[in-house]
């Protein structure tokens, strides 16, 4: 199912996954978290934009586990747990922080 | 499983092909990354070809498959602490632990303090290592 955003198409996957890395901008995010019911506000963006940055650095998106931790000790221990990520990202932090982050569904996820 | 625990065994992961031109090494390191969710004991092996996969400064521009060399500096974040590579199989394709890159693990309990977690073995104390896994995956 494409997403259309600004009268432009993006290719996804079945599961709504962005096809290419390099077509993501902010604003599909936004269309994604829309589609979803959500809106994402400043704590969103933080954890979208560390996945990115962290793909960026090792080519892929972390675990769960291993998002917890480096968010933990990148932006302090009150963020750097399940419950606070769950609350921000109800479907699962990395599954669906990665999806509007336009990465590909993280390995070891089913 | 007793007392809700779960049981854990030493898991090793034997690398031995060249990154690129076989599946085998990406193949490996996805498995790895998946196992390593379940909380065993891992440690990795690179022998033979297979310390190609380690080495610094790779760029598959030329052959249009995706560069995963830097997926291995995140292992550590994994908690993947061990990693042994061969030293004869360095020693025989010219090669040295400085052609390699920087693999280490933040510990947690010791204030984020960088450790290394690679650790270049000679023939005789890798066939020891290797001995002493429950499970053997050869890639």
């Amino acid at each position: 199912m494409p997403l259309e955003v600004d009268g432009k198409t993006f290719e996804t996957d079945e599961e709504g996954y962005l096809a290419n890395l390099n077509d993501w901008q902010p604003e599909l995010a936004d269309a994604m978290a829309e589609a979803d019911g959500a809106e994402l506000g400043e704590n969103h963006w933080e954890v979208i934009n560390f996945l990115r940055s962290y793909y960026e650095e090792y080519q892929i998106a972390p675990a769960v586990r291993v998002l917890t931790k480096a968010i933990g000790k990148k932006l302090g221990k009150d963020k750097g747990n399940s419950k606070y990520l769950y609350e921000l990202f109800p479907y699962g932090p990395a599954k669906q922080a990665c999806k509007y982050a336009g990465l590909p569904k993280p390995t070891g996820c089913v | 499983m007793e007392n809700g625990e779960g049981v854990v065994k030493k898991f090793c992961y034997i690398n031995r092909k060249a990154p690129y031109g076989t599946i085998y090494a990406l193949e490996s390191l996805e498995v790895v990354l998946i196992a390593a969710a379940f909380d065993q004991d891992i440690s990795l092996v690179f022998a033979d070809d297979g310390v190609y996969q380690l080495t610094k400064g790779q760029d598959t521009d030329g052959i249009g498959m995706k560069n995963f060399s830097k997926t291995y500096t995140a292992l550590g974040d994994y908690d993947i602490k061990k990693v042994y590579v061969e030293k004869e199989s360095l020693e025989e394709r010219g090669l040295s632990a400085e052609d390699l890159q920087a693999l280490k693990y933040e510990d947690e309990d010791d204030d984020w303090a960088e450790k290394d977690s690679l650790f270049v073995v000679g023939r005789e104390d890798l066939v020891k290592i290797i001995d002493e896994q429950d499970v053997v995956l050869s890639f």
